[in-house]
């Protein structure tokens, strides 16, 4: 398993000179399997560039699985080629809304007046799946998708092929309804088991502990909270993704020193997720 | 390393920050009709701190607090507000006595709600426990 980061930035696409390290392409991860089958992981402004790049020899089968519907992590949808191409069997997967299909909350933004071409007339008519309650499998993986803490129906992603683990939760709030990570029982942690044991864990890290103060409830996590939930969770390697689109990449590098600090001596690794950064899942 | 599944469905974590946060006595079941949390103003009421008490299965709560209807007959779970807001899916409310963990009967009236992530999926319920003299018609 292979993870390369399409988009790493969250909330709003912010490029420019002040965010050429870390890249200004909101969230969208490729992970490739052993046998080469592709996984999308949100399809935020990112998912433009992989577009491009599978377009020379087009996988028989791509699947999008998105973590939840706010525009930072679906606006590149219209703009990755494959959709409009009769070439792949596409099929994206989402969290179920109380009341409406996936499709039927994608449509609200692919159609007019949001998007000219109505969601219906796209020539690759992508198959929609609500992800469902218990694993399922995507060629040689094994998939699950938990309700995690942000606003409106959102999951985390947690793939597993053979005894490798690779999780993706960019939007993610555990602390709110806990308060302090570590005075609670972890089964009260939002995301706790799909994050458990992880060899990656892509995670939220939008905020600075005194950003986090002025946004409680706004569905991210601050730096601390970060690296609390990767270690009770026992993840090994932590990647701090959805960098908020007014740090720059010298404010991004302060947030990396404050998140060693608070890592310590525990062995693994953590580090920022960039554009283009390439993860092996050996 | 083995895989811990332990795992609290995130409504239930929000209803029991709600409940922190809340000076209504209120009390939070899973699924399955286990007591996870009730806050501080329900401790009152039943007699025993939730550190004490901690996370009890239906069965146990049920013998823990010894419900009894307004005909003075015990009640079993499906009859309570709970019961039929977990099992039915639908907010109910009702009067009923219970025997608190410090000895002292106590009439409560308890609404309850179905704690729905989606129309099939009841994923909890939370009940909210008045103490009739205080309500709105019973006052002087």
């Amino acid at each position: 398993m292979h993870a390369t980061v399409w988009g790493c930035r969250g909330s709003l696409a912010s490029p420019g000179p002040e965010t050429v390290r870390y890249g200004g392409n909101t969230s969208c991860l490729e992970i490739r399997l052993d046998d080469g089958s592709i996984l999308v992981l949100d399809a935020g402004t990112g998912i433009r560039a992989l577009g491009v790049a599978l377009e020379p020899d087009p996988p028989p089968r791509i699947d999008i699985l998105l973590t939840h519907l706010h525009l930072d992590h679906l606006e590149g949808l219209g703009f990755f080629s494959p959709l409009w191409e009769t070439k792949s069997d596409l099929h994206i997967w989402g969290p179920p809304s109380p009341l409406k299909s996936l499709e039927d909350r994608i449509a609200t933004y692919m159609s007019p007046p949001l998007f000219p071409v109505h969601l219906s007339d796209i020539p690759s008519q992508p198959t929609f799946h609500d992800v469902p309650d218990e694993e399922w499998k995507i060629a040689g993986a094994r998939i699950m998708a938990q309700t995690i803490s942000h606003p409106g129906p959102t999951v985390g992603y947690r793939v597993d092929e053979e005894d490798r683990t690779l999780v993706y939760m960019p939007d993610h709030e555990p602390a709110l309804g806990v308060g302090d990570l570590k005075s609670v029982s972890p089964d009260w942690i939002s995301g706790y088991a799909v994050a458990f044991g992880a060899d990656v864990l892509f995670h939220d890290s939008q905020y600075t502990e005194d950003e986090y103060a002025r946004k409680v409830g706004w569905g991210h996590s601050s730096t601390e909270h970060v690296v609390t939930f990767a270690q009770l969770a026992k993840v090994q390697r932590l990647f701090m993704t959805h960098h908020d689109p007014l740090h720059t990449d010298a404010d991004l590098e302060s947030i990396l020193v404050r998140a060693k600090d608070l890592w310590g001596e525990n062995g693994g690794e953590i580090a920022l997720a960039f554009e283009g950064m390439q993860v092996a899942v050996p | 390393m083995e895989w811990d599944t332990r795992q609290k469905n995130v409504v239930l974590i929000l209803a029991r920050d709600m409940a922190e946060k809340l000076a209504t006595p209120m009390f939070v079941v899973d699924a399955e009709g286990t007591l996870v949390f009730y806050n501080e103003a329900a401790e009152t009421l039943l007699g025993k701190t939730f550190a004490d008490a901690g996370e009890m299965k239906a069965e146990e709560w049920m013998a823990e607090w010894a419900p009894i209807g307004e005909n003075g007959q015990p009640m079993k779970l499906r009859d309570l507000a709970l019961g039929r807001a977990l099992f039915e899916g639908h907010p109910d409310h009702h009067d009923l006595a219970i025997r608190a963990s410090d000895g002292v009967k106590r009439t409560i009236a308890a609404t309850a709600i179905p704690l729905q992530t989606h129309p099939d999926e009841i994923v909890g319920a939370v009940a909210l426990f008045w103490v009739p003299s205080q309500r709105e018609e019973d006052r002087p």
